[in-house]
């Protein structure tokens, strides 16, 4: 066949996202996309989107899984707005994302799965292919399943089986739409099914069959480059939320000396950094699958009394069933870190997407006065280092601390610099060695921390437990001014947190017409709509807070230097309330709770009506 | 393990500062000293020991030994302690509890650290009743249990402590009485002998909202009849002279008497390794015609979760070589920028 000539067109960034049923491997496309766009050298953010059901009934609209990316040869923060390619293999996944493709976009299309049952099952009643509902883009329509059926004719496979590596066939299109090598999915492939040679080679085959589709039929008469990204000098990798968490409490736990301690109970989106953990025996770490998430939490504040780094992860419903224990790690004051990948709630909720609807829960939801330490990444990569943080509070000031992920930037992905770990901030425990003047409860120095008598020390004997304690003895306390010292002290313990928090430094002019302020997972799309709004001369900042209790000291004197102040969050207004109480400031809230993240367009828009409209 | 330090151990080295604060005429009292008389003498150092308890009378337990001690959330002391053990398995674990603490809240981890065999000891005080709430029925109270929750008489079922653990796969099952003293020290250094999740179900008088529980089992008149004492192959004879014995009709136990008809060779032999024996004796638990088995029920050897965890973390470390966090973030795909 010859090759037919094509022009090559240079793009700043561009947005594209596959979809399909559950079971067309959208998400493998994906993340096989993502690595090899981030080896290429862009910046990239993504956004997974799957139902809860494992197998959601084949076809239907509640069924689609989707895998979007925004790349490009800038600095970018979110996985994008409007897309500039779709890939729909079948027609659920059409009718559900064709609303989010740009006017003249491309329409990649899988024919094969536009069967009179598939067309009913997503509403169509008539095909699209026929009608004009494509007429404003570029469709191409390919009958992928049937071409992999053809390139795989001589391997010995099922017809079913071979159909599974269609995906594949959408990858290599995309691969050659894009001018990409193949290498780092032909890795991929051949280490994933390294036991099953047939399957290596149909999908290897499938993979090459979509690249060759796009080079050699003169369908697609334009492909396109987006330049690699400046990145600063150093290592690199393309990393998830959830891994670059559990990274980050391994290296707390390599920096401290101590060993990890992992407790939990499955629960999406947590589960993930279970997994990874688990993965990492060799560097001592424990995980204990428990029976339920109290034995999870419970169990790590066993581990916690007796020396190891603790650790316990789960999702807002979790987080609800833990609440007693958090109790007793508060009032026993021991290091512990609890990490929330927050979903869409109440309740059992939605639990595949994403939601910021659990600080209130973090920040009040114990019985008693019972303040915790929250803080909140605001990145995938961020997760490394604010896992890191979370145990080098915690084992400071002998405190639990409460980590706020959320489910986009837990599955999100996103270039990683690695980081030197001799750089990262020391650890420092409160291990006591010498038994003078040993006192379990006692708080004499500027960080409020009690000692860390670890059990099978000698001369420490003691005993902790959840009834109010006299300071210093730790004994077992009715006393109505000892009960009141204690719940202010505990109250000071966190507040106190503030002197080691780096000050809040907004993005941006220190004063101004509107001050933008976010918290965790909402950063990309908060800081792009801010650049813009920069960009087109309106006097905005963004201030994103990784530490939520306690708040940074000098955000009282940021506030009052901006006429307006936005507050943007995936719930009803929780941040908005706390700082309205705290600092009485007339905050106007930005609240959207549909499972979805912000697009920088709806902020943007926002930001405009504030500065513009007054 | 320093033996110059645990020679010297003495019992008034586990009585902690603190004025014990159970009712006067508690049987909490007689298992307390029968603990503090057994540590010294396990030779284990002082600061190895940990006791872990839940809520309720007994779970005030830890604040009275002088040992590392921690006085949890209602139920949740199983958990607290596998997290302790697994992070220290050089610890003597012993966690205290109650019927309500693990049978009824907690009826979840008592199962799966049974399940789990994790090396601990639990010593369950059943009154059968809610002392430290003033006098609710309990899981293992006897239906029809009337008390201020109940005035018309409770309509559950009770547990059998002893068949739940079976059937959890406990690996050491044993019971005892506070008032038999004799009979208990050995038990609870039986369990502590033993590697695994070791249960202790101890008969405990509450003679506060339970007064009398178990006066049959114990008062001198009636105890000898209403006892079987199981001792490892030894033939489970009862009775005041004696002369009583079980034998098994099919699978129902039968009482015999010795003399013309049977001997003690006739007599059913206590295998504590026999674990559909061990079903059979624990069915005992409510059957008003038999007497109550006490003793080793049932014990078996099997690895336990926490050296399979420890082996597991050793072969990692050998077969991948020790933890290198440069290597394991550089992965597969990763990228230089110069």
């Amino acid at each position: 066949m010859n090759t037919v000539k094509k022009n090559i067109s240079e793009v700043d960034s561009a947005t594209i996202r596959f979809a399909g049923d559950s079971g067309d491997g959208m998400q493998l496309t994906g993340s096989q996309f993502s690595d090899n766009t981030a080896i290429f050298g862009n910046d990239l953010a993504t956004l997974p989107d799957f139902p809860a059901e494992i197998r959601a009934p084949k076809g239907s609209l509640a069924g689609v899984s989707s895998f979007q990316l925004q790349f490009s040869n800038k600095d970018i923060h979110t996985p994008g707005d409007d897309l500039d390619v779709l890939v729909a293999m079948n027609p659920a996944g059409l009718k559900v994302h064709l609303g989010d493709l740009k006017d003249n976009g491309m329409l990649i299309i899988n024919t094969a799965n536009f069967t009179s049952k598939n067309l009913k099952l997503a509403g169509y009643e008539e095909s699209p292919l026929d009608g004009s509902l494509l007429d404003g883009y570029q469709a191409i329509k390919v009958d992928m399943t049937k071409l992999v059926a053809t390139a795989l004719e001589e391997i010995e496979l099922s017809s079913k089986l071979k159909a599974r590596s269609t995906n594949m066939f959408a990858l290599g299109l995309l691969y050659w739409l894009y001018g990409r090598s193949l290498d780092s999915s032909v890795n991929f492939i051949q280490k994933k099914f390294a036991k099953a040679p047939d399957i290596v080679e149909a999908n290897i085959k499938a993979l090459n069959a979509g690249y060759y589709y796009g080079e050699t039929l003169e369908v697609i008469k334009t492909t396109y480059r987006v330049n690699k990204a400046k990145f600063e000098k150093g290592k690199y990798r393309n990393i998830m939320g959830n891994n670059a968490l559990a990274f980050g409490l391994l290296t707390a736990a390599q920096r401290s000396g101590l060993d990890l301690y992992y407790g939990g109970y499955p629960i999406t989106p947590a589960s993930d950094i279970l997994h990874y953990l688990a993965q990492y025996k060799n560097f001592g770490v424990k995980t204990f699958q428990a029976e339920d998430e109290i034995a999870g939490v419970v169990s790590a504040i066993g581990a916690a009394f007796a020396g190891d780094l603790a650790i316990t992860a789960t999702s807002g419903p979790g987080v609800a069933l833990k609440s007693e224990a958090l109790g007793l790690a508060v009032i026993t004051e021991l290091p512990l870190v609890l990490v929330n990948v927050q979903r869409g709630g109440p309740s059992t909720g939605l639990p595949t997407k994403t939601e910021q609807s659990d600080l209130n829960q973090a920040i009040y939801g114990r019985n008693g006065e019972a303040p915790m330490v929250v803080l909140a990444p605001a990145t995938p990569a961020d997760c490394f280092m604010m896992a890191y943080e979370a145990c080098r509070i915690a084992l400071k000031y002998m405190i639990p601390v409460i980590l706020l992920s959320d489910g986009y930037i837990a599955n999100g992905s996103e270039p990683w610099k690695i980081p030197d770990v001799n750089t990262l901030p020391d650890m420092e425990t409160r291990i006591l060695k010498k038994k003078e003047g040993f006192a379990p409860f006692n708080h004499g120095n500027p960080d409020l921390a009690r000692p860390w008598a670890l059990p099978g020390t000698p001369g420490m004997e003691h005993r902790i437990g959840g009834l109010e304690k006299w300071e210093e003895t730790g004994h077992v306390s009715y006393d109505p001014e000892n009960h009141q010292k204690m719940v202010e002290l505990r109250q000071e313990k966190v507040d106190i947190i503030a002197r080691d928090l780096p000050p809040a430094k907004p993005f941006g002019k220190e004063s101004g017409d509107l001050l933008v302020i976010g918290w965790g997972g909402t950063h990309g799309a908060l800081r792009s709509a801010v650049e813009t709004a920069q960009s087109e001369g309106m006097s905005v900042s963004h201030l994103h807070l990784r530490h939520l209790n306690p708040l940074p000291q000098n955000l009282g004197e940021i506030l009052v230097k901006f006429q307006k102040v936005m507050i943007a969050e995936l719930n009803l207004g929780q941040l908005a309330n706390i700082i309205r109480a705290k600092f009485l400031v007339d905050a106007v809230g930005l609240n959207k709770v549909q499972g979805k993240p912000f697009t920088q367009t709806e902020v943007f828009n926002k930001i405009t009506e504030l500065v513009k409209g007054a | 393990m320093a033996a110059e330090n645990t020679q010297t151990l003495t019992r008034q080295d586990f009585v902690s500062d603190q004025d014990v604060r159970w009712c006067p005429g508690c049987g909490d009292y007689a298992i307390l000293s029968q603990v503090q008389k057994l540590f010294p003498t396990l030779g284990i150092p002082k600061e190895n020991f940990l006791i872990v308890s839940g809520i309720g009378c007994s779970s005030r337990f830890p604040y009275y030994m002088d040992t590392y001690g921690f006085h949890t959330i209602h139920g949740r002391a199983p958990a607290l302690a596998t997290g302790a053990k697994l992070a220290n398995p050089d610890l003597s674990v012993w966690v205290i509890t109650g019927d309500g603490d693990s049978m009824s809240i907690g009826g979840n981890h008592f199962i799966h650290v049974l399940r789990r065999n994790i090396d601990m000891n639990i010593l369950m005080f059943n009154n059968q009743i809610y002392g430290l709430t003033k006098g609710q029925y309990s899981p293992t109270s006897e239906l029809g249990k009337v008390t201020k929750s109940t005035p018309m008489g409770s309509l559950d079922y009770p547990f059998n402590p002893p068949q739940l653990a079976l059937g959890a796969s406990g690996t050491f099952i044993a019971r005892t009485i506070d008032r038999e003293q004799k009979h208990m020290g050995p038990i609870l250094e039986e369990a502590h002998n033993h590697k695994g999740t070791s249960f202790v179900e101890i008969y405990q008088n509450c003679n506060i909202f339970n007064d009398g529980a178990f006066s049959e089992l114990t008062e001198k008149e009636t105890k000898a009849e209403t006892q079987l004492v199981l001792e490892q192959g030894k033939p489970m004879i009862f009775g005041a002279n004696n002369d009583k014995g079980l034998v098994l009709e099919g699978s129902n136990f039968k009482i015999v008497k010795l003399g013309k008809e049977y001997s003690a060779d006739d007599i059913l032999r206590h295998d504590k390794e026999d674990k559909n024996l061990a079903m059979l004796l624990s069915e005992i638990t409510y059957n008003p015609e038999l007497p109550v088995p006490i003793g080793i029920l049932y014990q078996e050897s099997k690895p336990t979760y926490d050296e399979m965890m420890t082996n597991q973390i050793q072969e990692a470390k050998k077969s991948i070589g020790p933890g290198d966090l440069e290597k394991l973030f550089f992965g597969t795909n990763s990228w230089i920028v110069d």
